[in-house]
Formats: structure tokens, C-alpha cells, sequence
């Protein structure tokens, strides 16, 4: 796997900044592979409400800023409303 | 050369579908892309491919372009639809499928 320029991130770092991002969101973020650049995220959002799945996506992307181009390598994302969430329990 | 951005907009109005991936069909070179173009393989839609491993710029330009931080990008007329996990979402709800056959105006052989 080639070596990336920023050191690699922790699931937790990746949490926090998506909260910070996206203030009130559920967020939960797992290391994929234990190799620390292949994450999954879930990410609750009532800010999702009536966005189609690009614009969702890109508002995480945004919380994570340039992290996403320097240290995350691949990141599979979930992105939900609140009641999009509580149905698909 | 034309620029990355003119590339980029030759590119995908060239083609109806249009996946800008690492690799191409036949050798992706990640599991992502590899994902991408199996969906449309599946869906046995046609599909052109660019391979931003080959093209440096193209490869930074259309992340600015599509306000997308990652490859495999995917087009359909022209318009940015998502990367790997988008197109699976769009696949597996059926959307996918239905934005194909609008964008071949025909219905997309299974």
C-alpha cells in the first residue's frame, strides 16, 4: 500500500472532526481494515433532511477538510436523517 | 494539450456514462474502481473510462471540478452522480438503473 503524506488517523480523530462539522450529528466510525486509512463511517444528521446522497457526502467531506485529501485514503460512508435512521433498525 | 478542466468536460460529454477511475475495465488498480465499473457491468450498460493514474492533472483537477475528494468518479450526461459507495446506494435502491435509461433513452439490456 503506498505510504501517505500526513500520518494516518485514528477512528476517533475522524469522529470528532465530523461532529465538529456537523454539530448534533449521531456519528460512528470504525477502522475497516486495522490498518488505519480504510475507515467506515455512519453519519445521523437532521442537517441531511431533504439533501440528495452527493450533497450528504460532500458536507462530511467538508467537516473533514484537507484530511480527506492527505490522510484518509478510503472512506465508506453511510449518511442518514434521524428517521431514516430509527427505520432502518 | 487542452487543459485538465477541458479534458475533463470533452470527456464527459463524450460519452453518456463516464467512470474516471484508477486502472480501466479490464485492470482497475483498486478495489474501489474495481467495484464501480462492475456495477455498470452488471447493469450491462456502456460505459467510457478514464484512467486518472495515466493523467496526473486530470486526476487533482476533477476532484475540484466534481468538489469530490476521492476516485472512482462516475458522470451520466455530463452530470458528477457520486463515487463507489453513492453508485452502489443508486444500484441497490434501483435509482441507478433508472437514471441509465434515461440517459440511453432506451432500456439498458440486463
Amino acid at each position: 500500500m503506498a505510504r501517505y503524506s500526513g500520518e494516518l488517523m485514528e477512528a476517533q480523530e475522524i469522529k470528532q472532526m465530523i461532529e465538529c462539522g456537523l454539530p448534533g450529528a449521531h456519528v460512528e466510525v470504525r477502522d475497516f481494515t486495522g490498518g488505519g486509512d480504510h475507515f467506515e463511517a455512519l453519519v445521523v444528521s437532521e442537517s441531511f433532511e431533504g439533501k440528495g446522497l452527493v450533497e450528504r457526502h460532500q458536507a462530511v467531506y467538508g467537516a473533514l477538510g484537507d484530511a480527506m485529501k492527505a490522510r484518509i485514503h478510503a472512506l465508506t460512508l453511510k449518511v442518514m436523517t434521524p428517521s431514516q435512521y430509527q427505520n432502518r433498525r | 494539450m487542452a487543459d485538465p478542466i477541458e479534458r475533463i468536460r470533452t470527456a464527459i460529454t463524450s460519452d453518456k456514462i463516464v467512470i474516471f477511475m484508477k486502472g480501466n475495465r479490464n485492470f482497475p488498480q483498486c478495489g474501489f474502481s474495481a467495484a464501480t465499473v462492475e456495477v455498470f457491468e452488471e447493469l450491462g450498460a456502456p460505459y467510457a473510462t478514464v484512467d486518472v493514474l495515466a493523467d496526473q492533472e486530470v486526476r487533482d483537477a476533477v476532484k475540484t471540478y466534481s468538489n469530490w475528494p476521492t476516485i472512482p468518479q462516475v458522470f451520466i450526461n455530463g452530470k458528477f452522480i457520486g463515487g463507489c459507495d453513492i453508485v452502489r446506494e443508486l444500484h441497490s435502491s434501483g435509482e441507478l438503473q433508472t437514471l441509465v435509461k434515461a440517459a440511453l433513452g432506451e432500456s439498458a439490456h440486463q
